[in-house]
């Protein structure tokens, strides 16, 4: 039921034929080429959302494809959370497959029953005879001086739902793989677009030049159709001397800050929260016996939380030292101390210390 | 194609097959511009209702346009306000300010002073004519574009512009957005970035007033966009159900971001209407016709203070320029719309009004604007002494943790004493 047809389901396409055929996009062309790539195979894909139509959206991750669609396929809505993700349920249980934009993830909560008690739950409460296939993309995260509304991360309230996987890709050729496979995929899936990486691999060095996603490896991104499977981390960098579990934004700053320090830390982006690559977590935390949590989110009731008890469930023999968390704090997200809000290097540098000394 | 079902023929052999309106706007980028089909009513021609009549007499003026100033600068019929000469110049005055404070923040963002700025142009009067029908400890709770309240209610030049830049003199501590004011001295609601959200809240206002029977109405200001949000609705259904003294001023300048109002549902009705089927009063008034604006803010003032119930307002205006210093406005729309609109500038108005009643000169206009313009200058070189975003000027960390709760819990504590220890390795002393 979850793949669409078999000749388009390799999960792991060879590298060789990565290379023959791909090309550079940053993280807005990705997505916007899997979105592309899914209304041309598939007719019951729908996307919608605050001016996503005729302008292609505000961040112009739909650019483009209004035209190229037409205007029942790609449209823009009223301004209402509440009424986009509805409709996405009732399209979905008619048999199409929605799309939804949220323009900002600070936006999603006027929709947020539509999500929790619908979307979540329709399958369940009809056994199986409904199901919301949609896919809720929203950028998320802060680091543009967006204030408190253009700025938060709210994945620990969706991932707290029984119901609702939650995608966070860290790289255009994960935003467009993984995007494929959420759009592909059964279940509500709440897609989270770290917009500070849009446009470059943002290092957490922020007085330093912008880099452009071009000079990044995982920019080199494949033609056509190619799917990431929900649900399985990547190993964004090998290492021994500890574990760094992160996603989005956070898997560049912390490899800016491994680098900087030299510190030969394995970082493992998770890309998908729920359901969560458990068996990655486990093999290397029991491989450097150390692990640093790493989100932009705040700190409390956070997925970090949820991570250091799966740690300490089943690596507690392995461990040398308790688990660290480093995180937004427990503060709406400030405007003129974003930089001090933001978990950038220097707390991340301060934890890895604590655990090196450990 | 695997679970999704392909298209297919409508159900049922001999039935229609069902086709989806998705609307369109009249004009895009390049498009000549032709508003003919915009209705423009008669100045002076739309009858003035008892404020304390009942709400479905208001009917017919929720399709209708309430106007006053006619193409001969002259004042017109039964919604006339009959200001003093005085009142109608502080009106002009508070307006060319608004239009000169935007000029200039939308300078100082694209010079790098701050991150974001949101200019009003056009709509002046929406804000500054509708404050000053109100009185001014009456609460207001605005969205994003209604600086014109402020500037009327004489609230600091200087102080918006520390809010705006976020520096250390700013009252709200650089949490904020630029624009996102707040100002409890003068009944000014703190401004949220999650849209139609004041709504229900001033009808919370309203009610609360009339529990304790002050005499203090609420005024709420929302997009014609954001009326599709579940707080208009809400809003509206509990200030019909409570009869709760407040007015909804919906600002309908026509586009939402690139979205045109026919996505809140204009291809359908006006956002006026939306008063019918609630049972309040609404009224559908020439937003860019100042006179018309007070006329319709008193007669809802009025009719909230008698207990006669809420009012919807709906301003007819033009967004002149783009959403936000965020927004390229030729992605979406024509150019020419700007030149086009049919109801004039609210400015040039007041202004033609003024010189037409024999109150005003265009020399006494230049001589304003360059006053406006240097009171400006001068408020922001007094801000620029408090910083500018991203210079070092902010609030020191601590404030950071203020005001999430009334005290600070421990774990706030323990990571104010973070961020002051990463300040010390970012920057030691
Ligand atoms: C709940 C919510 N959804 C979306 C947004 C993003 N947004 C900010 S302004 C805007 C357009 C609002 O248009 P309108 O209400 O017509 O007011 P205008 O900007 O034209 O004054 C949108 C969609 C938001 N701020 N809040």
């Amino acid at each position: 039921m979850a793949r669409m047809s078999a000749d388009l389901t390799e999960d792991d396409i060879p590298v060789s034929q990565l290379e023959a055929s791909s090309r550079r996009m940053n993280m807005i062309e990705a997505i916007n080429d899997a979105l592309d790539i899914m209304l041309s195979h598939d007719p019951s894909v729908i996307v919608m959302g605050e001016d996503v139509g005729y302008f292609g959206g505000v961040f112009r991750a739909t650019a483009g494809l209004q035209a190229k669609y037409g205007k029942t396929r790609v449209f823009d809505t009223p301004i209402s959370e509440c009424g986009i993700i509805g409709a996405a349920v009732g399209m979905g249980a008619y048999g199409l497959r929605p799309v939804p934009e949220i323009q900002f993830a600070d936006y999603i909560y006027p929709g947020i029953d539509q999500l929790i008690s619908e979307a979540a739950r329709l399958r369940y409460r009809s056994a199986g005879e409904f199901i919301a296939p949609l896919t809720v993309r929203s950028p998320f995260g802060g680091g543009i001086f967006g204030g408190q509304t253009h700025s938060q991360s709210p994945e620990a309230i969706f991932t707290h739902v029984a119901g609702l996987k939650t995608v966070i890709p860290a790289t255009p050729r994960d935003a467009k793989g993984l995007l494929i496979a959420a759009i592909e995929d059964n279940d509500p899936v709440i897609f989270f677009e770290p917009k500070r990486i849009y446009n470059g691999p943002f290092s957490g060095y922020y007085d330093k030049p912008v880099e452009p996603w071009k000079n990044h490896p995982d920019s080199e991104v494949p033609e056509g159709y190619y799917r990431i499977p929900l649900g399985k981390a990547r190993v964004a960098r090998s290492g021994d001397a500890m574990t760094i579990l992160t996603y989005g934004t956070m898997v560049h700053v912390a490899q800016a800050v491994c680098q900087a320090k030299g510190v030969d830390a394995e970082i493992l982006d998770l890309r998908t929260l729920v359901p969560l690559d458990v068996e990655a977590v486990e093999n290397s935390v029991q491989k450097t016996g150390k692990c640093l949590v790493v989100h932009e989110a705040t700190r409390t009731s956070g997925f970090g939380a949820e991570l250091a008890a799966l740690v300490q469930e089943r690596c507690f023999y392995h461990l040398e030292a308790p688990v660290e968390r480093v995180t937004g704090f427990d503060t709406p997200y400030p405007h003129s101390l974003e930089w001090a809000y933001f978990p950038g290097p220097v707390r991340i540098g301060d934890a890895i210390d604590k655990l090196l000394e450990a | 194609m695997g679970s999704s079902p392909p298209p297919r023929p409508p159900h049922g052999s001999n039935k229609p097959a069902l086709s989806l309106h998705v609307p369109e706007p009249h004009f895009r980028p390049g498009d000549p511009v032709d508003f003919s089909f915009i209705e423009v009513s008669k100045p002076g021609a739309q009858p003035r209702p008892d404020e304390a009549c009942e709400a479905a007499e208001t009917g017919p003026l929720t399709t209708d346009l309430v106007r006053v100033l006619g193409d001969d600068n002259q004042a017109h019929g039964p919604w006339d306000p009959k200001l003093d000469p005085e009142t109608l110049r502080d009106m002009l005055r508070h307006m060319a300010l608004v239009r000169a404070f935007d000029e200039r923040m939308y300078r100082g963002q694209r010079q790098g002073k701050t991150s974001f700025y949101m200019k009003c142009t056009g709509e002046e009067a929406t804000s500054v004519a509708a404050a000053m029908a109100l009185a001014s400890d009456d609460m207001v709770f605005p969205s994003y574009r209604q600086q014109g309240i402020l500037i009327a209610r004489g609230y600091p030049l200087v102080e918006m512009i520390n809010q705006i830049y976020s520096n250390r003199g700013d009252k709200l501590k650089g949490r904020q957005l630029p624009i996102m004011y707040s100002s409890r001295a003068h009944s000014f609601f703190t401004i949220s970035g999650n849209l139609a959200t004041q709504l229900p809240q001033a009808v919370g206002w309203a009610m609360a007033s009339a529990i304790r029977h002050d005499s203090r109405i609420a005024a709420a200001w929302v997009g014609e966009g954001s009326t599709a949000e579940n707080d208009f609705h809400a809003a509206c259904t509990f200030a019909a159900v409570y009869n709760a003294p407040v007015i909804f001023n919906v600002v309908n300048n026509q586009w939402a971001i690139s979205s045109f109002s026919g996505f809140a549902g204009s291809e359908r009705t006006t956002f006026a209407a939306r008063a019918v089927g609630y049972g309040i009063a609404g009224l559908r008034v020439d937003g860019n016709d100042p006179l018309a604006v007070y006329a319709a803010e008193q007669w809802a003032a009025n009719r909230a203070r008698a207990n006669a119930g809420p009012t919807i307002i709906e301003h007819f205006t033009y967004r002149a320029e783009g959403h936000s210093t965020s927004d390229d406005p030729s992605q979406y729309r024509s150019a020419q719309e700007r030149e086009e609109w049919p109801l004039g500038d609210p400015v040039d108005r007041l202004k033609k009004h003024l010189i037409a009643i024999g109150e005003w000169s265009e020399e006494q206009q230049e001589a304003m604007d360059l006053a406006c313009a240097e009171q400006v200058k001068a408020a922001t070189k007094d801000a620029e002494k408090n910083g500018i975003l991203g210079h070092g000027l902010h609030h020191p960390f601590h404030t950071m943790f203020e005001d999430v709760f009334e005290e600070l819990p421990w774990h706030l504590e323990e990571q104010a004493a973070q961020a002051i220890r990463e300040r010390k390795i970012k920057w030691p002393e």
